[in-house]
């Protein structure tokens, strides 16, 4: 299948093993990528905490660029997928707030564009039948628990998107690969998002409570798909607490035997080439 | 004349958030409850009450993580979530500034970057929040670690039409 990439701002610098492991994934799944021409910042939590037009505004000039090609858009990003749904949603229930926006970005917002993450795509377009054909290391002895956070499913009738109290498509995917995904009840918590520079106080509170209940639940790692939360996690909780965070298409890379794992676990904080090697996934 | 809270419904332009009944499912599931001054829902009330300076200049509003919670699981679909956008909005309008100063020289900084490159500088960006906040000395040691992993790009990409942005900047000011 093809669509149009909206790699977001983190894929250049803090999510590069995101944004490099989702291209490698991408490519072996036959998922072909077109980053989208020119494209700009979403304005993320700053700009709908400040500026409610801003907010809108600069994800409807990406979408005006994504819809000449027509493509569905692949957001890897959990908050610049947030910001297109929620513009878009704004957009489409509000005839003059869209007359506005056009007159802003300079040109016109069609309806239709689906804005997709890859959690979705990998599980419902691939599917995990296909996925799991690719495998060809399992990660035997993984056990991660699978963490969502909040801006992949919240609020539910913009995201449209798993189950948004119990999500499992990611469970599923990493199953796919042959870990031993651990249940808990702490998928879709918040990490405290961008509030890790200016509190770093209360983010350090809250991603330590997380990694205590992952490892209560008898996980050795943390899955997730947005780069928010991987900062948060790998960077903010307690020594004695903090446990290797993946990306969850880093681990797909490793089991489809793909070139760049090593690569990206070295741009980790907390490194997580111990257990790696200690279930001799490497 | 509009009340305190006729202005924040209008702005929410969703239910009227009168329609709360302080079950209180919001403060229950919120994150950041366990810090903030007021609950989700007693700001509901107070802005009812028409506490206006209390409410715009408190911390709670700035503390919200915008995680969703609220209105995902409130029965009646009042929109905090939005709320809370409204109110900062209003706070900054009103010209009070913001009670967590640092979260606001957080959110200028980020707004700045990509006012400049049409993309997050994110190391520019850090250099500007640390003069803003005057928080020069915090993460220094994991500023150090990331990048010398690569983990910071100081020259990232930007955006060529970056005068597009520029101008998406220029026709939403507010304030």
């Amino acid at each position: 299948m093809k669509v149009s990439l909206y790699p977001g701002c983190s894929a250049h610098g803090t999510a590069k093993e995101y944004s490099q492991s989702i291209e490698a994934v991408s490519h072996a799944l036959g998922i072909e990528t077109h980053e989208i021409d020119d494209w700009s910042c979403c304005g993320a939590t700053s700009a709908h905490s400040t500026n409610y037009k801003l907010s809108v505004a600069l994800p409807a000039r990406n979408l005006m660029i994504a819809q000449r090609k027509g493509l569905d858009v692949m957001i890897p990003c959990a908050a610049c997928f947030n910001r297109f749904k929620t513009a878009q949603h704004h957009i489409e229930k509000d005839k003059a707030l869209r007359a506005e926006m056009e007159s802003i970005i300079g040109g016109k917002l069609t309806d239709g564009i689906a804005i997709r993450n890859p959690i979705d795509i990998i599980a419902n377009d691939i599917g995990l039948d296909a996925l799991e054909k690719k495998v060809v290391k399992k990660l035997d002895g993984l056990k991660p628990v699978s963490y969502y956070g909040c801006l992949l499913l919240r609020p539910p009738e913009v995201c449209r998107f798993d189950d948004y109290e119990n999500p499992v498509l990611l469970d599923k995917i990493l199953a796919a690969c042959g870990a031993d995904v651990k249940k808990w009840a702490f998928k879709t918590d918040c990490c405290g998002g961008s509030l890790s520079i200016s509190r770093t106080d209360i983010v350090g509170k809250m991603v330590n409570k997380l990694a205590s209940m992952a490892k209560e639940a008898g996980a050795d790692c943390i899955v997730t798909a947005c780069p928010l939360c991987m900062a948060n996690l790998d960077m903010r909780a307690d020594a004695a607490l903090k446990m290797p965070v993946f990306y969850f298409t880093e681990l797909l890379a490793l089991a489809m035997g793909l070139p760049g794992p090593e690569k990206w676990f070295k741009l980790h904080i907390t490194d997580p080439m111990p257990l790696v090697r200690s279930l001799k996934l490497m | 004349m509009k009340t305190f809270l006729d202005e924040v419904n209008e702005r929410i332009d969703g239910v009227p958030i009168q329609r709360c009944y302080h079950c209180r499912k919001c403060t229950a599931g919120c994150p950041m409850a366990f810090v903030m001054e007021y609950n989700p829902n007693k700001v509901i009330k107070m802005i009812q009450m028409g506490k206006k300076e209390e409410v715009l200049g408190s911390s709670t509003i700035w503390l919200c993580a915008s995680c969703e919670t609220c209105i995902t699981r409130c029965p009646n679909e009042v929109d905090i979530a939005r709320m809370m956008d409204v109110l900062r909005q209003m706070a900054l309008e009103s010209g009070k500034g913001a009670k967590e100063k640092s979260v606001l020289a957080f959110h200028e900084a980020f707004l700045s970057s990509i006012r400049s490159g049409g993309r997050l500088n994110e190391p520019m960006m850090m250099v500007n929040y640390k003069l803003k906040s005057g928080d020069l000395f915090s993460d220094m040691a994991l500023g150090l670690d990331m990048f010398t992993k690569g983990k910071l790009s100081i020259f990232a990409p930007k955006t060529k039409d970056v005068a597009s942005v520029r101008k998406i900047f220029e026709k939403t000011k507010t304030a």
